[in-house]
């Protein structure tokens, strides 16, 4: 993991993670959002960018919390306590930060915003940071990418969701239950891409 | 009588994932085996039934303004303990949960009975419910993850031991233990669940 990267390296990691890997379809994370927050596309819009916003935030703190605290003091098997710290205590920041700065911004993410504390997308992206040993390049990358397939399959759900509604479906797979095997659908178209990168 | 009832109503009234639609990402990724979805039902029982233990009894010593951050570093102190002891004694286990064991700390289920429940009642109503809805969870992890894995790859796991169910010429449907599979699985098991508790289709 640490010889040199060239650009095109960047671009293999940055399909994996949006379309091969994608972070909801194929690593199961961030599913309860996913399924919660799916019913109207201006609700999945919001989501789709403050998870972007907040996880790209949260995979730096918590890299340098790991590389500059954790691992000089020797203190890594404590990471899942500080982690969830970290995005706790920025996720209240940034939503301060906005409300102060950018009121406009914050009127459209702000109740998704305290939400992204227990999205274990967030988590798991900096677990996944730290446990493959990027550099801080490959972590930004990797959690910029990563929340991007969030935001694209979190959109594409709900298009279809809400053709879903108006439809007619049996009684007893109404709601969750056609929500998950649609997901699994896309999962499916999803993982046609598997091919593309080695 | 009422202990009895914060325990058994997570066996079926509100049984995790399917009745209280939380904790879906452990639920999806580790049931490709049976005792995936065991071990990890397991893991979420101790941490759950110990966070709501300790969050019950600190209940009129934590401010009401700071009490989701110390819930949560309750919750993460447990899975801290999990993830050292499985490491210690379970280290297979350990490497097929991976990530997921970490992730017990954002599964909502906890930090949502802390809240909906340990927050508001008597300590051992809160060990109740926490056994309970943990071992809800266990079985229909464990349910899940023996579909997936009997269709989708053909054995059955059980601790150290594999069987064969279908005998040597059985071509595993490895739709089943794909991400796709798992959703269609859970999906489909919700769908059955709702006509078995309404009677009709």
């Amino acid at each position: 993991m640490n010889e040199v990267w060239t650009f095109s390296d960047y671009m293999q990691m940055v399909i994996a993670a949006i379309l091969v890997n994608n972070i909801l379809l194929a690593r199961f994370l961030g599913n309860c959002p996913f399924l919660g927050v799916s019913r109207k596309m201006e609700t999945a819009t919001g989501m789709a960018m403050s998870v972007i916003f907040v996880m790209t935030l949260a995979g730096i703190f918590t890299w340098m919390v790991y590389h500059y605290l954790l691992v000089p003091f020797n203190l890594a098997y404590l990471r899942t306590i500080f982690f969830i710290l970290v995005i706790a205590a920025l996720v209240q920041l940034v939503e301060m930060f906005l409300q102060k700065s950018f009121p406009a911004l914050y009127q459209a993410l702000g109740i998704y915003l305290p939400l992204i504390t227990t999205n274990c997308a967030v988590l798991g992206v900096a677990v996944i940071n730290v446990d493959n040993e990027y550099n801080f390049l490959q972590m930004v990358v990797f959690s910029f990418a990563s929340a991007a397939g969030f935001g694209l399959a979190l959109i594409l759900f709900t298009g279809i969701r809400e053709q879903i509604e108006a439809s007619s479906i049996p009684d007893f797979m109404k709601g969750t239950a056609i929500g998950l095997l649609t997901a699994g659908l896309i999962s499916l178209a999803f993982f046609g891409f598997a091919g593309i990168v080695e | 009588m009422s202990l009895w009832n914060d325990f058994s109503k997570g066996f079926w009234n509100d049984i995790p994932p399917f009745r209280l639609v939380l904790g879906l990402c452990p639920t999806l990724a580790v049931t490709t085996e049976a005792v995936g979805g065991l071990a990890m039902g397991l893991a979420t029982t101790f941490v759950l039934t110990c966070s709501n233990t300790l969050i019950s009894s600190l209940r009129k010593i934590i401010p009401r303004k700071v009490r989701l951050a110390s819930y949560i570093v309750v919750i993460a102190s447990f899975v801290v303990v999990v993830e050292l002891l499985m490491q210690a004694y379970f280290y297979r286990l350990f490497l097929f949960l991976g990530i997921f064991i970490n992730l017990i700390v954002v599964n909502c289920i906890i930090l949502g009975r802390a809240e909906a429940f340990a927050s508001k009642r008597p300590i051992l109503n809160s060990m109740a419910d926490g056994l309970g809805i943990g071992l809800g969870f266990t079985i229909s992890l464990t349910v899940l993850g023996t579909i997936r894995e009997i269709l989708g790859a053909g054995t059955l796991s059980l601790g150290f031991a594999k069987i064969s169910v279908f005998g040597p010429d059985f071509i595993p449907f490895s739709f089943m233990v794909r991400p796709p599979g798992a959703f269609v699985c859970l999906g489909l098991l919700l769908g059955l669940m709702n006509i078995i508790s309404r009677g009709r289709i």
